[in-house]
């Protein structure tokens, strides 16, 4: 019940999100919208997935709309009508789409293929090749180790450039611009 | 019991999303989302219950403070119209 609840919410908040024009009240309920996919997530027992959502969605999506927002308007330009062909290619997609789900297995079914590959093996070797109780932590820092190692070299590359770019001019007390955090020039 | 308190969540739920759709001025919609994400911790903390697994706790936790600082962000937007530092500050440290 709580399933279904959580989402019938999530459908009324993305009908108000298409038909509200205030842009701040369409950021304020994408967080929430947010937030509210990643409950689902954990009723549906991913947990990983459902904190990078609350922290993705609805924390760093939510501030970075904001700063949009203080930088533009937050009001919507004049509605410009429906476009009828765009309408009819998103249904047609849409219908595609929801056809696509008809086969697939039932959600948590065991028998699933891809249940049936080759977790099976990581599930009875991982414990007693890698010595970690958690799967996901064998498979994630054992099994595919120097990936996620790239992972993180990835990510740490792509702060260090961030703070590179965005890293703010140090005004000195005589009003003289010294360096910036980045380097020499201003 | 737990039943109970989960489906009178819900409920609450709903009547906050209706606030946040409908408000009409800023501060309801602030302070309906706000309360929306705590109904969410309050949700997910039942549901560890509920389902035999009271490890979830924590992940409710963690979704109280990210509820904290996004409401901290909207309330520094809407007091200063922008994010970063006022602007009638001429020198301030590095953050």
């Amino acid at each position: 019940m709580i399933f279904y609840a959580l989402l019938t919410f999530m459908v009324v908040s993305a009908l108000a999100l298409l038909w509200l024009r205030n842009l701040f009240a369409v950021v304020m309920l994408s967080g929430s919208f947010s937030l509210n996919a990643a409950v689902l997530y954990v009723v549906m027992d991913a947990v990983d997935v459902a904190f990078t959502e609350a922290a993705v969605g609805a924390g760093i999506a939510t501030v970075l709309m904001l700063g949009t927002l203080a930088l533009t308007t937050s009001h919507e330009k004049a509605d410009p009508g429906v476009s009828w062909p765009h309408l009819a290619v998103v249904v047609v997609v849409g219908a595609a789409l929801i056809y696509g789900t008809l086969d697939m297995p039932r959600y948590g079914d065991p028998m699933a293929p891809i249940h049936q590959h080759v977790a099976p093996e990581y599930i009875e070797r991982g414990p007693k090749q890698t010595g970690m109780p958690n799967v996901v932590t064998s498979i994630l820092a054992s099994y595919r180790g120097y990936d996620t190692l790239g992972e993180v070299t990835v990510v740490f590359t792509a702060a260090a450039g961030v703070l590179a770019l965005i890293g703010r001019r140090r005004k000195k007390k005589n009003g003289v611009i010294k360096r910036t955090r980045s380097g020499e020039r201003p | 019991m737990f039943e109970f308190a989960a489906a009178l969540t819900l409920v609450s739920m709903a009547l906050v999303l209706f606030r946040a759709v409908k408000g009409p001025t800023v501060y309801d919609r602030i302070l309906a989302v706000n309360t929306f994400g705590t109904f969410s911790v309050i949700l997910i903390a039942l549901f560890g219950f509920l389902d035999g697994r009271p490890e979830f706790l924590d992940i409710a936790m963690v979704y109280a403070l990210i509820n904290f600082v996004a409401t901290i962000a909207v309330t520094k937007f809407i007091k200063f119209a922008r994010l970063g530092r006022t602007s009638n500050v001429e020198e301030v440290d590095d953050i």
